[in-house]
C-alpha cells in the first residue's frame, strides 16, 4: 500500500467515528428518531474491507450500517439527511437507519431484517456471474445471521454455483443484549461457511491491516472467478446496541479489555511508529473530519421534511 | 386470403412469451426447481433449457426463500429474472423477501433501485394434490403495496400478461391455474402485450355482471350460457391482473348492469372477492339493484378425498343460483 492510502484508511475510520457520534447528538436532541445502531468500536471492518473494493462492486449491509455506507462513498450530507429523515437524504426521508442504501455507490443496503439482505447480496453476484463483469459483492452481516436459516440456503448456492460473493460476518459478541455464545452451536463460527466447502477464516476485526488483508485475498477470489468466502471478524460495539442501551449485560473487564484494541489509536500508533504521519499530522486529520461532519450536519439538518406529497411515489417503478 | 387462427395452449402461450421475450432481451433469465433438463414438473419450461441453455434457464436447489432472495438481488442489479415458485403454497417460503424486501426496495431506495421480477407460480385445485399444493394464495400478497399480480384466463391473455410481466419494472406475480394450462385457444403469433390492469368483456350482457379470475373466468361463462337459457343476461368480466384493478371497467360494467357476483379460486373469506366486492358496491352504489355478491373456495383447507376436493371448486351451478337469488 501507498503511503496516502494507509492515511485514507484512518481517515474512513475516524470518519466513521465522528459521524456516529454526531448521529448520536442529533438522536438524544429528538432529531434522529427511532432505533439507531451505531459501529462504534467496529470501524476497522466497514473501513479497511471496503478500502479493496472498486466503486462497481455491490455490497449489501445492516441495522449497524453508516460505517459501510461512509465507506463506500456515500454523501455525508445525504446520509445524514437520511437518518435525519429528511427529504434530501439517500433515500428521501423514507428508508431511515433500518432500510439504508444508495444506489449511487451500489450499496444494495440494509433491509431491517436480520440475514434479509444476505441473498440479495449473493444475488447481485450472479448477476454479475451472468453478465460476465468482473465485479464482486460482499455482504455485511452481525453475528445474529449465523443462525438465520436463509443464510444456510445462501452460502449452499453460491458454493455450487462459485459465485463472485465475500460473506463478511462482524461478529462483536451480542445480537442485542443476549451473548451470542449462548444461543450459537458450534466450535467455530467459520466453519458454517466451511461445511459448504467455501474457504473461511477468523479474523481480527479490531486491526484494519489484518482487515485489508483478508479482503484482497477474498476480493482477489472473487475476481478470478474463483468463488465465494466466508469471513468471521472479531470485533466490539463501544456503544449500546441502540443509542439508548445502557449496556448492563456486558461485564466491565471485557469492556475494559476491548477498548484497549480501539483500532483508531492503535492504528494511530502504528502509522507513527511507520513514520506515515506524526502527530501533528494525525491531529490535523481528527479537525479537518470534525469540520467536514460538522458542515455535513448543518446542511442536513437544514434540508426540509418530506411532505405529503411524498408519501405515494415510487411505490411502483 | 384469410389466416385460419392458430390454437395453441395456455401453457403453450405462456413458453412462447417467454421464448420470445428471452430472444429479445439477454438480460432476462429463467430460475427454478427442476426447469431446465426436466422442464418443469407440467412441462411448463418445456423447450427453454434446449434453446437457452444453463446460463438462462437456471436449476437450483430446493431453497425457496434463498433462491428468491437471490433472484431479487440480480434483478435489483439490474437484469429481468423470471424466478419459478412450483406452487403458490410455498409463497409461504418467500414471504419475506418477498413482502419485506422484493416489495419495498423501490419505494424506500427513494426510487433508485427497481425490482424487475416475475415470480411465476400455480395455483387451483384438482388431481388430489392435497392441501399443500392446492392453494390459490393470491390475497396475501394482494395486500402489500408494491407488487402486481397477474392471472390469465386464457392462451392469449397468458402470453401478453406474461411478455408485460417481464417488461414492467416492478415484481409481478404471475398465477397460473394448473387446471387451465392445457386450455387451447387463439393466441396472435409475434409480440402480444397484455398491458396490466386492463380488464377484459369476455362476454357482453345487460342483466348481471359476473366477475371472475384465472379458471373462475370459464365457470362464469358457463353460467353464463345457463343464464341465458333462463332469459337472464350476463357480462362475464375478467380483471386480468389483481394489482393494478381496472376498477373502471369494473364499475362501469356493474353500473349498467345494476347486479354482480364476484367469483375467485381462492377461500372467500377475507380473499380478493371481497376487495372486488367492496370496489364495485362503492362505484356502482347509485345503479344496484341487489346487493353485490360473492363465491369463494369454503374455509377450509383442501382435502384429498376426491369428492370434498370437488367442493373447493367454484361451479357454475353456485353461480346461477347466486344470480337467481337477486331476483329473489
Ligand atoms: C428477522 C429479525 N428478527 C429480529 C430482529 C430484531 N433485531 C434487530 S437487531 C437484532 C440483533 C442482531 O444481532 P447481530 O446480527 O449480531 O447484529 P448486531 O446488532 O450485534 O450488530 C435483532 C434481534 C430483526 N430486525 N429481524
Ligand atoms: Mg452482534
Amino acid at each position: 500500500m501507498r503511503r496516502e492510502e494507509y492515511i485514507d484508511l484512518y481517515r474512513t475510520m475516524v470518519r466513521i467515528r465522528v459521524f456516529e457520534e454526531t448521529v448520536r447528538r442529533y438522536h438524544i436532541a429528538g432529531k434522529a428518531p427511532g432505533l439507531v445502531h451505531l459501529c462504534t468500536g467496529q470501524e476497522a471492518v466497514p473501513a479497511g474491507f471496503i478500502s479493496v473494493l472498486r466503486p462497481d462492486d455491490f455490497i449489501t449491509i445492516y441495522h449497524r450500517g453508516h460505517g459501510h455506507c461512509i465507506a463506500k462513498g456515500s454523501s455525508l450530507e445525504a446520509l445524514l439527511g437520511e437518518l435525519l429523515h429528511r427529504r434530501g437524504g439517500v433515500n428521501l426521508g423514507r428508508a431511515g437507519e433500518p432500510h439504508l442504501c444508495d444506489p449511487a455507490t451500489n450499496n444494495i443496503g440494509s433491509t431491517g431484517i436480520v440475514g434479509g439482505s444476505v441473498p440479495l447480496a449473493a444475488g447481485a453476484a450472479l448477476a454479475a456471474q451472468l453478465r460476465g463483469t468482473d465485479q464482486v459483492s460482499v455482504s455485511f452481516f452481525g453475528d445474529g445471521v449465523l443462525n438465520q436459516g436463509v443464510m444456510f440456503e445462501v452460502l449452499n448456492m453460491a458454493a455450487i454455483w462459485s459465485l463472485p460473493v465475500v460473506f463478511v460476518c462482524e461478529d462483536n459478541r451480542y445480537g442485542e443484549f443476549t451473548e451470542s455464545a449462548t444461543v450459537t452451536a458450534g466450535e467455530r463460527y467459520q466453519d458454517r461457511g466451511a461445511v459448504f466447502g467455501i474457504p473461511s477464516d477468523t479474523l481480527d476485526g479490531m486491526d484494519v491491516l489484518a482487515v485489508c488483508e483478508a479482503a484482497e485475498s477474498a476480493v482477489g477470489r472473487a475476481r478470478r472467478g474463483e468463488g465465494p468466502s466466508f469471513l468471521v471478524f472479531e470485533t466490539y460495539r463501544f456503544t449500546g446496541h441502540h443509542v439508548s442501551d445502557q449496556q448492563e449485560y456486558k461485564d466491565s473487564e471485557e469492556i475494559r479489555a476491548w477498548k484497549a484494541r480501539d483500532p483508531i489509536p492503535n492504528y494511530a500508533r502504528w502509522l507513527a511508529e511507520k513514520g506515515h504521519m506524526d502527530d501533528a499530522a494525525i491531529a490535523r486529520i481528527h479537525s479537518e473530519i470534525d469540520d467536514e461532519v460538522e458542515a455535513a450536519a448543518k446542511v442536513a439538518d437544514s434540508m426540509p421534511h418530506p411532505g405529503p406529497e411524498d408519501l405515494g411515489t415510487h411505490v411502483f417503478a | 386470403m384469410q389466416q385460419t387462427e392458430r390454437q395453441i395452449s395456455l401453457k403453450a402461450a405462456v413458453i412462447e412469451a417467454i421464448a420470445e421475450e428471452f430472444r429479445r432481451d439477454p438480460e432476462t433469465f429463467y430460475i427454478g426447481e427442476d426447469v431446465g433438463v426436466a422442464e418443469g414438473i407440467f412441462k411448463q419450461t418445456q423447450g427453454l433449457h434446449a434453446e437457452f441453455g444453463d446460463r438462462r434457464v437456471i436449476d437450483t436447489p430446493i431453497s425457496e426463500a434463498g433462491m428468491f432472495g437471490l433472484t431479487v438481488g440480480a434483478a435489483v442489479a439490474g437484469m429481468r429474472p423470471i424466478v419459478e415458485i412450483m406452487f403458490s403454497d410455498f409463497l409461504t417460503l418467500v414471504m419475506d423477501q418477498l413482502v419485506n424486501h422484493a416489495a419495498k426496495i423501490h419505494y424506500l431506495s427513494g426510487g433508485g433501485f427497481r425490482v424487475p421480477l416475475v415470480l411465476r407460480t400455480a395455483i387451483g385445485v384438482g388431481g388430489v394434490l392435497g392441501s399443500t399444493h392446492s392453494q390459490t394464495l393470491y390475497a396475501w400478497p394482494a395486500h402489500v403495496p408494491g407488487l402486481k399480480l397477474a392471472a390469465p384466463s386464457t392462451p392469449a391473455d397468458a402470453k401478453g400478461l406474461m411478455t408485460a410481466a417481464i417488461r414492467d419494472d416492478n415484481p409481478v406475480l404471475y398465477f397460473e391455474d394448473r387446471m387451465t394450462y392445457n386450455l387451447k385457444g387463439p393466441v396472435p403469433e409475434g409480440e402480444h402485450i397484455v398491458e396490466l390492469g386492463v380488464a377484459d368483456i369476455k362476454r357482453k350482457g345487460s342483466d348481471v355482471t359476473l366477475i371472475a379470475f384465472s379458471r373462475m373466468v370459464h365457470v362464469a361463462l358457463e353460467a353464463a350460457d345457463a343464464l341465458a337459457a333462463k332469459g337472464i343476461s350476463a357480462e362475464v368480466v375478467d380483471p386480468r391482473s389483481i394489482v393494478p384493478l381496472d376498477t373502471e371497467t369494473l364499475i362501469d360494467s356493474v353500473a349498467r348492469t345494476g347486479r354482480a357476483v364476484v367469483i375467485d379460486g381462492g377461500h372467500e373469506l377475507y380473499g380478493i372477492g371481497a376487495e372486488v366486492a367492496a370496489t364495485v358496491a362503492e362505484g356502482a352504489f347509485d345503479y344496484l339493484d341487489a346487493p353485490v355478491m360473492r363465491i369463494g373456495a369454503p374455509h377450509n383447507p383442501v382435502p384429498c378425498s376426491k369428492p370434498l376436493e370437488a367442493m373447493m371448486v367454484p361451479s357454475a351451478d353456485q353461480v346461477v343460483a347466486k344470480v337467481e337469488r337477486m331476483y329473489g
